[in-house]
């Protein structure tokens, strides 16, 4: 069973505060009165098959879809606990490119094709004001070794990059700027499966390491039980069940988790 | 430019003076004084069908219809040339349309509309440049949301135009941008400057000349008014460099101005010429020259 | 003496939906203590409830009826009511699990694997990655194995690595389903002296162990959970 090691929140206070998020397209509900709390690094998987409303829950989070009825509270970094409504579209993206992370499915959506990968890196620290050139390259070029992409990589494009270093290059340029947050969508779907243990391990270890807050939404179990600490359960746009990330895998409550747990092959 | 309120048809043409009806010149002088009252910023306006192909220089000749009056007297370049096609073919149709006095002389104009160059010569109080663009938004190339550039515009944010920035010394080891190299201005907004080299960025700043910029294509106009604050966006470790020529004009012999290579013949004979020609001309009238001359 | 662990009037069925509701009844009216120094060894037939009742002790299976409480300090938690966040608190501080497979991680080494295990316990760097070295010694792990991921491991050597990373770090409760199965002799005697060590230092042991010699060497008690079935409505 259980227990692949997750690291010590590190200050069990509430990083996040979602109530009553709710997002309707058409008479389809999305997200129905989604509602949690995350802790300073602690690590919630979201599953649910595709239509299950757990990729919209991550946009409605970030921001980028407006939601039809309740409200994101985040701890900025002055200490200040901030409904996101509330900040400036100036404030909300500062926000976004410094103390959050976005890491998506589609590394395409989540990096710029066109440029390097030293400068994919690098965006985040230019956006904040880097203006010296040397710095903002010795800083992507130990990033890209943090996230193992050789450095007589750094001036490939993505697009020469394999679907794994792609994946593995949106983590580093989402963490550069040591977010406190990072949003994850099916970060790992479309790898073969050993690149997809390499990336899993990496984010764990980056995980610990950095006592990063997670997000993750994922139609695979294996990726929850692996990385989070809580799970919550999703399905037509409703949380079916939460809790403890092994307690509700290996003793699943509700019909549809039990469907679920029991629909996985086992290797 | 024209007084307010009178229609003068030019004589023989048929047309309104300057081409354009009075209705429209009012809307691009609207343009342009909000152009001028926020500088750098890319003010949209409703840019008309003008009997040129679009990248033929739209725009600049909209802005100059809209702001020549009976008594101005108009340069117009391309590529620093007074000779070229484009140059000679719209100083024909403002000769034609608007009867105004043409002229080759810097010094000696009023309104002058440029394609790639600004003159040598420095501008004065009084004189305005209208510059041709062709694609005004200096953030497309990394992001070709236009809603999203409108955004980055809005915020303020140009990190990405350091990643332009940040590419280019990747790849050449240098900021090997040298044309539409991209100025802060008046430290606010994040301008293109039209194609022209590098080496007339330092000449925006401080001007004691007006500056328009219209785009027809894309409809846009933008400005940046006399004696403003001109910056090109560099690295600290990598600062903005104009090019260096290593050898004078050959045929006046001016040393620290921009260059046009000319081959003279299948041999590979080539030269190093101005290409500004009205200073190389003048120059050349006063006396100097240079080693083929 | 309170107890470090005491199942109080637990009872647990799963209901099956898959199976049309079906409900399946495993144990009713548990109730148990463990102190400080024992070694509780569940008895009873397979089906009984033995792991059932392990997996609630470790809050891996939810506890619907009566309360699992657990020693932690100063105060004691019913971990049948405790939150998420707590369980997994009690888990680095208190509570120690041994399951008969090693779950492995991607890409980790096996002296890695324990040395993490000891980190996450709260020992230091050093002290844990000497102590990981001594148990894989004594587990009769070759060294050479030590930097591999145990993933290509045979079973027994990635039990070895699994009961190293649940001994390392000195919690106060032990929890052990079947930790000596895939082992041989040799091996099993050396499990049998660790959990004795462990008892000698104060841990509160409960285990379940199907080989009977090993259980007469480590019970200082056996339950036999079918005991608990009479309880049951059913």
């Amino acid at each position: 069973m259980i227990e692949p090691l997750l690291p010590e929140p590190l200050l069990p206070e509430t990083l996040l505060t979602v109530e009553g998020l709710t997002k309707r397209y058409g008479h389809r509900l999305a997200c129905d009165s989604i509602g949690f709390t995350l802790d300073h690094g602690e690590v919630l998987a979201v599953v649910g098959e595709s239509g299950s409303g757990k990729s919209t829950l991550l946009s409605l989070i970030a921001g980028e879809v407006a939601a039809d009825a309740g409200s994101v509270s985040y701890r900025m970094r002055d200490g200040a606990t901030r409904d996101l409504a509330t900040l400036s579209e100036a404030e909300r993206r500062a926000l976004m490119r410094t103390d959050w992370g976005f890491v998506r499915q589609d590394a395409t959506q989540g990096l710029r094709m066109a440029v390097s990968a030293g400068g994919n890196v690098g965006e985040r620290l230019m956006g904040v004001g880097d203006r010296h050139y040397g710095r903002i390259r010795a800083t992507a070029l130990d990033w890209l070794a943090r996230v193992e992409i050789a450095a007589d990589r750094v001036d490939d494009p993505p697009t020469r990059l394999s679907g794994g270093m792609r994946q593995r290059l949106q983590i580093a340029r989402n963490l550069v700027t040591a977010p406190r947050l990072v949003l994850m969508d099916e970060p790992t779907s479309g790898l073969d499966v050993s690149v997809q243990a390499r990336l899993l391990d990496m984010i764990r270890g980056l995980v610990a390491e950095l006592g990063l807050a997670v997000i993750i939404v994922t139609h695979d179990l294996a990726v929850a039980r692996l990385l989070s600490h809580r799970v919550l359960v999703m399905r037509s746009g409703r949380v079916i069940e939460t809790g403890l990330t092994d307690q509700v895998l290996d003793d699943p409550q509700a019909a549809y988790t039990q469907l679920l747990v029991s629909s996985v092959l086992a290797a | 430019m024209s007084p307010q309120g009178t229609v003068t048809v030019s004589a023989g043409t048929g047309y309104n003076f300057a081409y354009l009806d009075e209705g429209t010149k009012r809307m691009i002088r609207r343009a342009i004084l909000k152009a001028i009252a926020i500088p750098g910023y890319q003010v949209p306006f409703a840019a008309r069908e003008m009997p040129m192909p679009y990248g033929w220089g739209t725009g600049g000749v909209q802005v100059t219809a809209a702001i020549l009056g009976a008594a101005d007297v108009l340069k117009v370049i391309d590529q620093g040339a007074d000779d070229t096609t484009n140059a000679v073919s719209i100083r024909r149709f403002f000769t034609a349309t608007a009867g105004v006095a043409t002229t080759t002389r810097t010094a000696e104009a009023t309104v002058i509309q440029t394609r790639h160059r600004i003159p040598e010569a420095p501008l004065t109080e009084g004189q305005v440049l209208v510059y041709q663009v062709p694609i005004p938004e200096p953030l497309r190339f990394l992001e070709p949301r236009e809603t999203e550039t409108r955004q980055l515009h809005a915020l303020a944010e140009y990190g990405l135009m350091h990643v332009k920035l940040y590419e280019d010394i990747a790849r050449h080891g240098h900021i090997a941008t040298t044309y539409a190299y991209p100025v802060e201005v008046a430290g606010r907004y994040v301008m293109d400057p039209s194609p022209t080299p590098k080496f007339d960025n330092p000449k925006m700043d401080d001007c004691p000349a007006l500056q328009l910029f219209g785009a027809g294509r894309e409809k846009r106009i933008y400005a940046i008014p006399p004696y403003t604050q001109v910056r090109s966006l560099d690295f600290e470790d990598h600062p903005f460099r104009v090019q260096r020529f290593d050898r004078p004009c050959a045929l006046c012999g001016a040393e620290g101005v921009y260059l046009d290579e000319v081959i003279l013949d299948d041999a590979g004979g080539r030269m190093f010429v101005c290409s500004d020609t009205d200073h190389c001309e003048t120059r050349r009238a006063d006396g100097h020259t240079g080693e083929a001359a | 003496m309170t107890p470090l662990l005491a199942f109080e009037d637990v009872a647990k069925s799963f209901t099956l939906h898959l199976r049309d509701g079906a409900v399946l009844p495993v144990i009713a009216g548990a109730t148990l203590a463990v102190h400080s120094g024992e070694c509780v060894v569940l008895g009873g037939a397979s089906g009984a409830g033995k792991s059932s009742l392990l997996k609630m002790a470790y809050g891996n299976y939810r506890c619907p009826q009566g309360a699992v409480w657990v020693r932690d300090g100063a105060r004691v938690v019913n971990l049948a009511a405790a939150a998420p966040r707590e369980i997994l608190a009690l888990r680095r501080t208190t509570l120690s699990y041994i399951s008969q497979f090693l779950r492995v991680i991607p890409r980790v080494g096996a002296r890695a694997v324990v040395e993490a295990a000891g980190i996450e316990g709260g020992l230091p760097l050093k002290v844990a990655r000497t102590r990981a070295g001594d148990l894989l010694s004594r587990l009769n792990l070759p060294e050479r194995l030590w930097a591999l991921p145990p993933a290509t491991f045979s079973g027994g050597e990635q039990q070895r690595v699994n009961i190293a990373r649940g001994l390392i770090a000195a919690r106060p409760i032990l929890l052990m389903d079947e930790p000596t199965a895939s082992l041989d002799a040799t091996n099993r005697a050396v499990v049998v002296d660790l959990i004795a060590e462990k008892r000698a230092a104060g841990t509160a042991i409960l285990g379940i162990f199907h080989d009977a010699d090993v259980r007469e060497a480590v019970a200082t008690r056996i339950v036999d959970v079918s005991a608990f079935r009479g309880a049951m409505a059913a």
